[in-house]
């Protein structure tokens, strides 16, 4: 795991990191410019609400990312991923977000940090699993929404070597994508960590119908699933999943500053084309003034992402800290360029039309997933300021 | 700086800026002194301070990136050290602000070897207080609408107009002063001089009332004052590009040759010792989740300033090397101006009193510094000026001139 060194003055952002952040822009600008993204997802708005769920991604686009390495991004070298610092895995998913990819890639890494924080053997032979190409994704939530990870979704029971797995968990992302779910239970005093095929007997998926076109989401209904002992990660798994906690908020911060930067400079470009009163649009301060203030929060939340993957790394003692900072600006800029991006774009900005709304719907999942700003703030001010009373 | 580590001389730099300065604290001033040098009014409060920024430079913590031959320590990448070492030792903040800020380094990029010679090292010593006449009533957003002339007469120029908003004016020995030369051209017709103001004929400082109450700035008006030919900083007619290099150093755009000074405990600590110490309605202020979330959201822009100021020096992580210094000083300014706004909403009633009641908590602080941080929202160009730079220079957009 990271030792504690003094925090890099560059982030720990060198020339691996670049290469691979370039390498990820190039290959998305290429495999999915705008409008490759808008025929995957977008056309026939009707029929995708109303199956609930259509597979809108491209297997084929997803086997070259596979080729490439990302599923083993997080992954330790030993155990056959890339062993990427969490700070280089940002600019990645920074560019992911960017081009709004539709696939399980975030929560594949999402699931393999909380894998690589449990550390037993069962979860290195999944993170080997994942590094050669399998999905994954964290079923910890339940139906009160719990964010944090110390009040579990479903129970368990003991049951000779196995464990007995019920409740329901909700919100679980890309959940029809998964090759393997890491769900969480309560056991007595104690949060299990473990894996459950999508096929278990008792596992009911059932897919949400969700606004982001570019990812699903399930709720899973456990009855009486068993759990084999070479499927139990961990039987004590808070404090892993507490240490894990902060780099998820890291990878969806990242995916929302990618977001905000495509809608930013998408709004920009619009607004230097875009004429009206015998002018470009971007003329008008009214246009101008908060295209700037979106730049400025993006570029706070960047500096924020950036600083809180460096104090994971470097395994820090405020890496919480700074991880809901990132969060919290991270939500809150991508809430502000949403809302400015489609406003600025007039009419066109309100159909189904217009790319605006794809990256606005992915925003939007991405700023409530896993606590939005406010929750973030109610959190750091226990930190920072103590308990209230 | 580069993005690398302390080289060995500028860790030793650093050890004995820090060493120096624990050893060296001045004593408490003799009457209290203003929050920023743009609000000094008092020749006790000068002396107090000039004597400081004399002796800091002595020491070699001001002027420590600059030539040797212009009074400066010749070290590159000392300067920030000492800025960041003044900072943390909570010491007076320097009061030639305008001479360290803004003239000394235009007179460097623009100015003659002996321009160099003559002026650098009053400024960096603060033997010689500067002010800067660049407002006037009718150019202040619109500042190359300048009405201020200047007229060749042999060697001097005869200068007559009116200057406002001049801070420091009152104590200023010179003036970076923009003039018009020329009617024809509006923004080819101006030249940049170095005036004289103490003393000067023809040269009268009014002060100017704050909305603080404090005095502190002033207008200035030239009657037929004589500037001699050798003050002129670079061409005729060549002053609104030297206007734009003093500008980038005011706006913090370029890195500072030196400013320094500690303002006290991290913003975010006095908000929370200011709620902690506060009653609100029956109830300790820090225990209102409103203003908890209203504190953290102040503490996150304090924590992303930073982090801005660190990502700005790793190229890789910037998509526009003018994207994050020139958002500097609109980002500094409104952070002052929120964080004092929230404190005086949490000092609630408190607020109403002004710093010379005796029920005044922290002297006033708190609505003092809301009043006060207007100063750097407007002054070195509004921020609304600001937000048409970063979105026709950084973004692209169509120009509003
Ligand atoms: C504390 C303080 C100290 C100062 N010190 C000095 C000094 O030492 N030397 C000096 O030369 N000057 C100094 N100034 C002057 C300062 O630079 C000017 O006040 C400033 O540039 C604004 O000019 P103005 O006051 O004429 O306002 P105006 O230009 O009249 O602006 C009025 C309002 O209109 C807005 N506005 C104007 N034009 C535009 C536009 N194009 N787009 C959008 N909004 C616009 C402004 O943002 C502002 O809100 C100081 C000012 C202050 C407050």
């Amino acid at each position: 795991m990271a030792t504690k060194n003094a925090a890099p003055r560059n982030f720990g952002f060198g020339e691996d990191e670049t290469l691979l952040r370039d390498m990820a822009r190039q290959f998305l600008d290429e495999r999915l410019p705008v409008e490759t993204l808008r025929g995957l997802v977008a056309e026939a708005p009707e029929p995708i609400y109303d199956e609930g769920q259509a597979p809108r991604w491209d297997a084929g686009l997803w086997k070259e990312i596979v080729e490439l390495g990302w599923t083993g991004l997080a992954v330790d070298s030993e155990d056959g991923g890339a062993g990427v610092s969490l700070v280089g895995i940002a600019g990645v998913v920074e560019e992911v977000g960017r081009h709004a990819l539709p696939s399980p890639l975030v929560s594949t890494l999402a699931a393999s940090w909380v894998l690589r924080e449990a550390g037993s053997d069962v979860a290195k032979a999944q993170l080997t699993r994942i590094a050669e190409g399998a999905t994954a994704t964290l079923a910890i939530t339940g139906e009160r929404g719990a964010w944090d990870p110390g009040a579990p979704a479903l129970s368990a029971r003991d049951e000779g070597d196995d464990l007995v797995l019920d409740g329901t968990a909700c919100f679980v992302q890309d959940a029809l994508k998964a090759d393997c779910l890491l769900a969480t239970a309560r056991l007595g005093d104690d949060v299990v960590l473990c894996k459950v095929a999508p096929d278990a007997t008792g596992l009911e998926i059932r897919a949400d119908h969700i606004h982001d076109l570019t990812r699903d989401q399930a709720t899973l209904r456990f009855a009486n699933v068993r759990v084999g002992p070479d499927a139990i990660i961990s039987r004590s798994a808070l404090p892993a999943l507490q240490r894990a906690w902060p780099a998820l908020l890291v990878l969806v911060s990242a995916d929302l500053c990618g977001t905000s930067e495509w809608q930013l400079q998408t709004t920009v470009e619009y607004a230097k084309q875009r004429k009206q009163f015998e002018r470009q649009i971007g003329f008008f301060q009214a246009v101008k003034h908060p295209l700037v203030n979106a730049m400025v929060e993006i570029d706070r939340a960047r500096s924020l992402l950036y600083h809180a993957a460096c104090e994971i790394d470097r395994g820090a003692d405020d890496a919480e800290t700074a991880a809901r900072m990132a969060k919290s600006a991270a939500s809150d800029a991508g809430a502000f360029i949403s809302d400015r991006s489609v406003q600025l774009h007039g009419g066109i900005g309100f159909t189904w039309e217009c790319d605006v709304h794809i990256f606005f719907k992915r925003s939007l999942h991405n700023q409530a997933l896993y606590g939005d700003g406010v929750h973030q703030r109610k959190r750091l001010a226990s930190v920072m300021m103590g308990p209230i009373g | 700086m580069s993005a690398a580590v302390l080289t060995p001389e500028q860790q030793e730099f650093q050890e004995y800026a820090r060493r120096w300065l624990a050893e060296n604290a001045p004593p408490p001033a003799p009457e209290r002194l203003p929050i920023t040098p743009i609000e000094v009014m008092t020749t006790g409060q000068r002396d107090y301070l000039q004597a400081w920024q004399r002796k800091c430079y002595d020491a070699g913590l001001v002027g420590a990136d600059y030539p040797t031959e212009y009074g400066g320590g010749g070290h590159e990448g000392f300067q920030r050290i000492a800025n960041l070492e003044m900072g943390r030792a909570r010491v007076p903040f320097l009061i030639n602000i305008v001479g360290l800020n803004m003239a000394a380094p235009t007179i460097l990029v623009h100015g003659t070897d002996q321009q160099k010679k003559k002026f650098v090292p009053g400024c960096l010593s603060g033997d010689e207080i500067w002010c800067q006449g660049f407002s006037e009533p009718g150019a202040g957003s619109d500042m190359a609408n300048q009405q201020t002339s200047a007229v060749r007469d042999g060697d001097d120029w005869i200068v007559n107009g009116h200057k406002v908003w001049t801070s420091l004016g009152h104590f200023a020995k010179w003036m970076i002063l923009i003039t018009r030369t020329s009617k024809d051209h509006k923004y080819d017709g101006l030249t940049y001089f170095l005036c004289p103001i103490e003393g000067h004929a023809g040269v009268t400082v009014r002060p100017l009332v704050k909305i603080t109450g404090e005095a502190g700035f002033n207008e200035v008006l030239f009657e037929d004052a004589r500037v001699p030919d050798a003050y002129r900083l670079d061409e005729v007619g060549k002053g609104w590009t030297v206007a734009m290099t003093t500008l980038t150093y005011e706006r913090g755009a370029a890195e500072s040759a030196g400013s320094g000074g500690g303002d006290g405990p991290h913003p975010t600590q006095r908000l929370i010792d200011l709620a902690r110490d506060t009653w609100r309605d029956g109830e300790c202020a820090a225990d209102d989740p409103v203003t908890r979330d209203a504190i953290m959201q102040r503490a996150i822009v304090a924590e992303g300033m930073k982090q801005n100021g660190r990502r700005a020096r790793v190229p890789a992580l910037c998509d526009h090397p003018m994207r994050l210094p020139l958002q500097q000083k609109l980002t500094s300014s409104e952070f002052v101006q929120d964080n004092a706004r929230l404190g005086v909403e949490i000092a609630g009633a408190h607020s109403t009193l002004y710093k010379l009641d005796e029920k005044a908590p922290s002297e006033g602080y708190w609505p003092l510094a809301y009043m006060n941080s207007y100063g750097h929202t407007i002054a070195a160009g509004t921020n609304e000026i600001q937000r048409n730079i970063l979105g026709e220079r950084v973004l692209g957009l169509p120009k509003s001139k």
